[in-house]
């Protein structure tokens, strides 16, 4: 059924948890809170072996500084395909997981069963999580079915992996083609077999496509979820993606996600962040709070 | 299943974060007459208190008949050279008034919340910002009246009494005084007693930016010094807004004086929801509707209708929403719902929630937020299973209390919006473009709301039809009580 949206409320309501003040310990534990949610991404044509293990080690340990309590390690580290392996070696007995693009990432204009041979190798390979892209020509065309079972095939492909659906929103433009686009993958999923807490999370954006993520956006995708779980008792995982570069931004979308979904969805089980350059501003902002004082961006690692 | 939004475990929550800036409050506050701070020849003072923690800020002058007279006086002295400049003269004063309560903002956002018990939030979002739109936009009127009233030749009215409430303090004082100004009215205006502090720090600005003598005073008093005022001989206008009460009281007082009038009353405004609407966001609606600043909002949309198909998604939700506003210290930035005006609104608002529950109607208090000790509180809450004759669902409460109701087609809830004394204000939720201008234009309300509630702009006039008052704030309309128009 599709929902009507209304976009000027939509975004008065975002717009209110920019307003929200969060500081002393609750921006210590809401920094540290949205590190643990990152998923530590880097998606280029020149990305190279060496790249992703220096990623794999930040996503391990994101400053080598000292620094108490221990700060956490990330939760994935989202790479394309061809790199999952390298990825895999690098974490190997560390707490992040490996995240691989696929199914075309991030156009997904490919013959389906190349999309799904995409989604078996990279799981082959060793990746915990398969971030997919679903089918906007056959949404924006109309063809619902089309795109959830495509979805659905995806799923099943995935395994015992878990399942990031990207709705790339800046091409759905509509916050009602949003809701639709989440309700659809989120019952596609669900045809499939019984989904366990964070086994499926909906994606705002490929970071390929402008506008990425915004707040808007992701409330309409957290009212999604958020209605799912109250109909079934299934949670959903969250994961806005592109566009969220400080540690204010990151705050915003927590309390967001605390006001939408409720404290039980703020975690990396539930949801993340697409991000590269977010983790480095968290990590200033932490040092900041504890130390007093700023320090210089050379102080953290580029990757 | 439900989603507790307001978790009292150690998860993640928001530590308080208190505005710190400190603003100073003189001990005894005089009244402004004359371009200066002068003793109450009546001698009298009275006590303004902190609505949130019962403790007293400061002493307020009490303006007797003879104060009245010399505000009046200093008025009528001030109109001829005031009335005279040129627009464009009258209009820079008005912008650096406007200027000064940006730059001075926080300080008043922060008096307003101590003085009033609004949370610094919308005192800091939405009061002030529009203070110094309201100047801003009457400074631009001044030099163009020949444009407002195309064909006639408009002349100030005069003196103009200007009596306002408590609920926007400082707001209401820029809705009546920026365009009674702008036209070359000279003002005296009285705040509500129980919160002066911010018109009179109004004052100093008038001081700092050098407007004239007389052109605009501020007494401070009770209902007796009100009352003075509007009989007042030299008083051309009386500008009045409050309870519907008091407006009938001064209709009487002042009938055939000749004096020039506009009421801005009392409501009972209807909030619309049809199950084609955008619910999530009709529900923000219903929010803002009635809980923006406690409820303490003549157009409040205190009768919520909803389409019977959707009454149970609709109460589900409302529920689940109300449980997460934060309710406690105003001046905590992260404040939804601060503390009610006074102890006597409170024992009101109290007064009305017993009624609803002796005539039979349902209360939802859900938000779980703990109250502090001290101070005026009020749980926010709603009703159901409320009907259309109970006391709840007809008289103004003005508070945080909602009576929600239903209806089966579009003509019963026209109807049933329409079933009321009161015409202030009305919101309409629906997807559907037609259905909005149809209900809308049926809707016996001065200003109607479209997917959306509670906006507001100076350029938008605001009033109402029947009880609600007459008379527009706001926008061109707003300049036409404070002309007389003649043609040259």
């Amino acid at each position: 059924m599709r929902h009507a949206i209304d976009t000027v409320m939509v975004e008065q309501r975002a717009a209110s948890f920019t307003r929200r003040s969060i500081k002393t310990d609750s921006k210590q534990q809401g920094l540290r809170l949205a590190l643990s949610m990152i998923d530590l991404t880097t998606l280029e044509g020149k990305d190279s072996p060496e790249k992703v293990r220096s990623l794999c080690h930040k996503a391990v340990t994101p400053w080598e500084g000292i620094i108490e309590p221990h700060l956490p390690s990330v939760a994935a580290v989202c790479v394309y395909p061809s790199l999952v392996k390298v990825a895999k070696r690098a974490l190997e007995g560390s707490s992040v997981n490996v995240a691989s693009v696929a199914t075309g990432f991030p156009s997904g204009q490919y013959p389906l069963e190349v999309r799904l041979n995409d989604v078996v190798e990279a799981v082959s390979d060793g990746a915990d999580e398969i971030d997919m892209v679903i089918n906007r020509g056959a949404f924006l065309s109309g063809c619902f079915d089309e795109v959830a079972d495509e979805i659905a095939q995806v799923r099943t492909a995935c395994g015992h992996a878990h399942l990031k659906i990207i709705l790339e929103t800046g091409e759905l433009e509509t916050l009602e083609n949003v809701r639709l686009a989440s309700d659809i993958a989120i019952q596609a999923s669900a045809s499939v077999g019984p989904i366990a807490d964070g086994e499926v999370f909906i994606k705002t954006s490929t970071g390929k496509v402008s506008p990425a993520a915004t707040m808007p956006v992701t409330l309409v995708m957290l009212e999604s979820i958020r209605d799912y779980y109250e109909q079934t008792g299934v949670r959903i995982g969250m994961k806005p993606a592109g566009g969220i570069k400080t540690a204010k931004q990151a705050l915003h979308y927590l309390v967001m996600v605390k006001e939408t979904l409720g404290n039980d969805w703020l975690n990396p089980h539930l949801f993340r962040f697409g991000a590269s350059s977010l983790t480095n501003d968290v990590l200033r902002q932490i040092c900041k709070q504890q130390t007093g004082h700023y320090t210089a961006t050379y102080d953290f690692s580029e990757a | 299943m439900t989603i507790a939004t307001q978790d009292t475990s150690t998860e993640w929550d928001y530590s308080p974060a208190l505005d710190s800036t400190k603003v100073t409050i003189e001990q005894k506050n005089k009244l402004y007459i004359g371009g200066k701070f002068v003793s109450p020849r009546s001698r009298a003072w009275f006590a303004t208190t902190n609505p949130a923690t019962e403790k007293k800020l400061a002493d307020i002058a009490r303006a007797g008949k003879a104060d009245v007279n010399a505000a009046v006086f200093a008025a009528k002295t001030a109109l001829p050279k005031w009335s005279r400049l040129s627009g464009s003269e009258r209009a820079k004063y008005l912008y650096r008034i406007a200027r000064r309560i940006q730059e001075r903002a926080r300080e008043f956002a922060i008096l307003e919340t101590m003085d009033g018990g609004k949370p610094i939030k919308e005192s800091r979002d939405v009061d002030i910002p529009l203070v110094a739109q309201h100047f801003f936009y009457y400074a631009g009127w001044a030099d163009k009246l020949a444009y407002a009233f195309p064909g006639a030749s408009s002349s100030p009215v005069g003196v103009c009494a200007q009596i306002i409430p408590w609920n926007f303090p400082l707001l209401m004082a820029s809705w009546k005084l920026a365009p009674a100004l702008a036209c070359g009215n000279t003002c005296v205006l009285k705040p509500a007693e129980t919160t002066s502090l911010t018109a009179l720090r109004l004052a100093e600005v008038f001081q700092e930016v050098g407007l004239p003598d007389g052109v605009a005073n501020i007494i401070t008093g009770e209902g007796d010094t009100g009352r003075f005022l509007a009989e007042h001989k030299a008083v051309h206008k009386v500008a009045f807004t409050g309870s519907t009460e008091v407006g009938k009281l001064l209709m009487r007082q002042t009938a055939g004086t000749g004096k020039k009038r506009t009421l801005e009353l009392g409501g009972k405004s209807a909030n619309i929801i049809f199950a084609d609407a955008a619910i999530d966001q009709a529900v923000e609606g219903i929010i803002s509707g009635i809980y923006f600043n406690q409820g303490h909002v003549c157009c409040a949309g205190s009768r919520l209708f909803v389409e019977e198909s959707i009454l149970e998604e609709v109460i589900h939700k409302l529920t689940r929403r109300l449980g997460s506003l934060r309710v406690g210290d105003p001046l905590d930035k992260n404040t939804d719902l601060g503390a009610v005006n006074s102890k006597e609104q409170l024992k009101t608002i109290e007064r009305y929630i017993r009624c609803g529950v002796e005539e039979g109607a349902e209360l939802h208090q859900t938000n779980t937020s703990r109250l502090p000790k001290k101070g005026n509180w009020c749980n926010p809450c709603f009703f159901t299973d409320v009907q259309p004759s109970h006391t709840i669902a007809r008289e103004e409460i003005f508070g945080p209390v909602l009576s929600v109701m239903t209806f089966r087609t579009p003509e019963e809830a026209i109807a049933r919006a329409n079933n009321s004394p009161y015409g202030l204000a009305a919101g309409v939720w629906t997807n559907k473009g037609a259905k909005i201008f149809e209900v809308a234009k049926k809707l016996d309300a001065g200003i109607v709301w479209c997917n959306t509630y509670n906006k507001f702009d100076a350029a938008s006039p605001f009033g109402g039809f029947k009880e609600s008052g007459f008379g527009r704030e706001g926008g061109v309309h707003g300049l036409r009580p404070y002309v007389r128009l003649g043609g040259v």
